[in-house]
């Protein structure tokens, strides 16, 4: 009897641990930020890219939405984007915050010159240390809050055809 | 050509497998007392066309034949002649073809070694091994052929990758896979030996060889592929508790209690289900740690290339010989009894299979416990070096000091003469730890005890050393080398994770760091064309500011063309004291360097130390032979 | 003359030298704990990725700050999730993890223990 027991348990345990192992095998295994959705960001404060002035991030509660958007002159793949971000520049539910990151200040302007400027507010992280208050590990990265600095959707990588329409959904 | 060449032996292979598995399965239903000619001639086809389906994958290599996709995907014709050849078994499909190779030449050395044993039972073990070689040469054939065309025929390949063309990680995988492959063979048997009745210590002498060959180059493949990762990877270190490292460390600890219980198993003729057990656990590791790192189940950064249909071939594949095995062992099962005194040499051995327990379930749930949360709570957590170190640290204490006593106890029963000696010895091993952290710095108190336990170890080691050449009784030798090599691992890893130094910042070229000890001057920067590759060179010279000694020391950036890479290639002086160990990486945009400096106590000695624990099993396995 | 050029040059030396900070282990030891997110099984120590040398930046300015080790941990597992520690924290979803070795010790121990003393009959 005791036997049975022993037998019943071990192949129920190794049961599971293989069904496990088979679930596993399609989880996404890249690093993601789903668990970040609905945390309120810290306040700290930003220079400004092209004045002597700062910003705090507390001051983008007056706006209903804002997407942040970390770029460098020097990140090919924030080229891509730039073109959503210049649609979504007019939207007047959504300002767009753009957080230069580790980049040289004449670049930037020229970079802003060449492909538009979609930022209502341009703010500056030389040493990118900021942009690790907001869970950044990598560029561009976009981040969209609502009125209570909540996290809402993080995009990780440049923004396409379909962050944009999904950005769009959510503000409206 | 080369293609069909090898998939039309691989397709005859299966069949010669197929072919052996009927005739012996024959024999069995026959009760065959002769091993019939047929057997025989099946098994050296079968090994021959092995290894001729193997060369022709190295062939391929070779000749840069780009029409093959392992070949296209794995090489370049700029690759060094030595690393086309290594890069065969260097990735999934040819490993895998490697695998299958040691796997069908262990059987036929089965074969040939117990030809004069129980039927029944060698044909049981050659059925079961034949039927996980099937199982191996399907998923090859299926699923990873290494022999797959790629059309139009590339002109250059991707090249493999710069990190894995290196000496140590060249003959690693051969080296591994006798280990843990290797022990498919006792898998094998002890199935067979459920199956026949074969048990007891004729079977024990059976398979006492395979597991000391399997534990000899399971240890040399661990030391080939640390040594690899120190000089190759750029960190300074050379374990780091990645899956793919404990995934090859973990059959060892089965087979290091496997080895010491099949000694009680031959002598005293107890712990047989436990000897069985072990015997299927250490293939079963093996093959589930092929499934952890081959299947994208765990982020790594030395997993083969991940591949989801991969990792549910395997996974069928080991619940198959899982069940079936367990099935076996269960409806076989019967009690045996024992007898042990608690003071005795049997019971140190039972000790020693409760440690290597520990361990290994520690490695196991380290490693796949984020797995579980991962698929039950949705949740990503990371395992890392702090979790083995605090639980196995520990825990070494205890260990060391039972591997001193154990070998000494006599079987069946044993009486402590020496009271007096151990004491001396506790003692001596205590002062000798405090002037280590006297003549270096301090440590904690958990290092203190486990290097005194280690010198403990081995200062006994050493007594009974002098004791065999006093009385010339050279049987407990190998064991003598083995424990002692065990001791100084521990004591050397203690003593260099104690006392380095490590200094990681940001310098320009002309710039001088000034720190406690050191002064590092980054005098210039040169680069060099070289064969496949453009190196540039960083000029450091490290002034050691307590003795005022000078190092050279000249770390590279290498930029690669095929496939595009960039390597860091650390500096290392290794001396018998202490390695030094730089490494230069650029920052972007930037014209800094970010530098890493280490120096390391005692390196050499650690590698010494592991190659002397397979030494002492080698030592072992040529007395037996004879 | 040459008094001046000695002092000169020795100025111009010490010019060049510049002083490390501490010898700080804590902070090689807080790298080797945190994994850096966009490669695949390496530490921020070991790490030459943009994002370990970012972090490393943090770390080190927070190390300045006063803050311990674990404050630093707490810091950055809320921006970046509990991967990016190597050492699990002690919780109930962990319990597992910290205790099923120990648990099977135990259990190991009893084993021995109870077949030594059904020899003793």
């Amino acid at each position: 009897m005791k036997n049975k027991l022993i037998i019943i348990i071990t192949f129920s345990f190794l049961f599971f641990i293989f069904f496990i192992f088979y679930l596993s095998l399609d989880k996404e295994k890249n690093y993601n930020t789903k668990n970040l959705v609905g945390k309120k960001i810290e306040n700290f404060e930003l220079d400004l890219l092209f004045t002597n002035n700062k910003i705090e991030v507390n001051e983008l509660s007056e706006n209903n939405f804002t997407l942040i958007n970390i770029w460098a002159s020097w990140c090919a793949p924030c080229r891509k984007e730039h073109k959503y971000l210049i649609l979504l520049k007019d939207n007047k539910k959504l300002k767009i915050l753009g957080i230069n990151f580790k980049d040289k200040k004449n670049n930037a302007k020229d970079f802003l010159k060449k492909l538009g400027d979609p930022y209502y507010y341009n703010a500056e992280d030389q040493s990118g240390k900021k942009s690790v208050k907001l869970g950044v590990y990598g560029i561009p990265e976009s981040i969209l809050i609502n009125n209570e600095l909540r996290i809402i959707k993080k995009f990780i990588g440049p923004l396409n055809n379909s962050n944009y329409e999904e950005i769009l959904d959510i503000i409206n | 050509m080369l293609s069909n060449f090898g998939n039309s032996l691989i397709v005859v292979n299966i069949l010669i497998t197929l072919s052996i598995i009927y005739s012996v399965v024959f024999c069995i239903s026959n009760e065959k007392q002769t091993i019939p000619k047929k057997i025989w001639n099946f098994s050296l086809y079968q090994s021959t066309i092995s290894i001729t389906i193997f060369f022709t994958l190295i062939a391929g290599f070779i000749i840069s034949d780009f029409s093959l996709v392992t070949v296209f995907q794995n090489s370049h014709t700029l690759k060094p002649l030595f690393y086309k050849i290594s890069g065969t078994w260097g990735n999934h499909e040819g490993s895998l073809l490697l695998w299958i190779n040691i796997m069908i030449i262990f059987s036929y050395l089965f074969l040939i070694y117990n030809k004069n044993s129980n039927k029944n039972y060698l044909f049981y073990t050659l059925v079961i091994q034949n039927i996980l070689i099937i199982g191996f040469l399907l998923f090859l054939f299926i699923n990873s052929n290494p022999f797959s065309l790629i059309f139009p025929t590339p002109k250059e390949g991707m090249g493999l990758n710069p990190i894995l063309q290196d000496p140590a990680l060249a003959i690693h995988p051969p080296l591994l896979y006798v280990g843990f492959v290797g022990s498919s063979i006792y898998f094998s048997a002890g199935t067979a030996s459920l199956l026949s009745g074969y048990n007891g210590k004729e079977f024990a002498k059976s398979i006492k060889p395979w597991i000391l060959v399997s534990w000899i180059f399971q240890t040399l493949g661990i030391l080939t592929g640390s040594i690899w990762a120190y000089y190759e990877l750029g960190w300074g270190g050379f374990w780091f508790w990645d899956p793919v490292e404990n995934a090859s460390l973990m059959p060892w600890f089965v087979m290091t209690a496997l080895m010491h219980s099949v000694i009680v198993l031959e002598k005293r003729n107890t712990l047989y289900p436990w000897v069985i057990i072990l015997c299927l656990l250490t293939f079963i590791l093996s093959v589930t740690g092929t499934f952890l790192v081959r299947s994208g189940v765990l982020n790594s950064v030395h997993t083969f290339a991940n591949d989801p249909s991969r990792g549910l071939y395997i996974l069928v594949f080991l619940s198959l010989m899982v069940f079936s095995s367990l099935i076996i062992f269960f409806y076989k099962y019967q009690k045996y009894s024992y007898n042990f005194n608690a003071n005795s040499k049997e019971t140190f051995i039972l000790v020693n299979n409760w440690f290597m327990a520990f361990f290994l379930v520690t490695i196991l749930i380290g490693t796949t416990y984020p797995i579980f949360i991962e698929v039950i709570k949705k949740i990503n957590i990371s395992v890392g070096p702090p979790f083995y170190n605090i639980l196995i640290i520990p825990i070494i204490i205890p260990f060391l000091i039972f591997m001193t006593f154990g070998p000494k106890a006599k079987w069946i029963k044993n009486k402590f003469s020496s009271f007096k000696s151990l004491t001396l010895l506790v003692i001596a091993a205590t002062f000798l730890n405090i002037l280590i952290s006297n003549f270096f710095k301090s440590y904690s108190i958990l290092s203190n005890i486990v290097i005194t336990s280690s010198i403990f170890l081995i200062l006994n080691s050493v007594l009974d050393l002098v004791k065999i050449f006093k009385k010339k009784r050279s049987f407990d030798f190998p064991r003598i080398i083995s424990h002692l090599g065990f001791g100084f691992l521990v004591l050397f890893i203690g003593i260099s994770h104690n006392f380095s130094i490590e200094k990681d910042f940001n310098i320009k070229i002309g710039e001088t760091k000034l720190f406690k000890s050191y002064e590092i001057n980054f005098e210039s920067l040169e680069t060099e064309t070289r064969k496949n590759y453009k190196a540039v060179v960083g000029h450091f010279n490290i002034k050691n500011l307590s003795n005022l000694n000078e190092e050279n020391a000249r770390p590279e950036i290498r930029i690669y063309n095929n496939p595009e890479t960039l390597t860091y290639e650390a500096f290392i002086k290794s001396k018998l004291t202490h390695d030094i160990y730089i490494t230069m990486s650029n920052i972007n945009r930037s014209e800094y360097y970010n530098i890493k400096f280490q120096k390391k106590p005692f390196m050499l000695w650690i590698w010494f130390s592991v190659l002397m624990i397979s030494f002492g099993g080698f030592l072992r396995l040529i007395k037996n032979e004879k | 003359m040459k008094k001046n050029i000695i002092i000169f040059i020795y100025v111009f030396l010490n010019f060049n030298l510049s002083y490390a900070e501490i010898d700080s282990t804590e902070q090689i030891n807080i790298y080797k704990n945190l994994r850096c997110l966009i490669c695949q099984g390496q530490s921020i120590a070991d790490s030459n990725s943009e994002f370990a040398q970012t972090i490393k930046l943090v770390v080190k300015d927070q190390i300045k700050e006063g803050k311990t080790e674990s404050e630093i941990y707490k810091f950055l597992i809320e921006k970046y999730g509990e991967w990016i520690v190597y050492k699990p924290e002690f919780s109930m979803n962990n319990f597992f993890l910290w205790f099923l070795p120990y648990i099977v010790l135990v259990l190991g121990g009893i084993i021995i223990f109870n077949m030594v003393k059904n020899s003793r009959k």
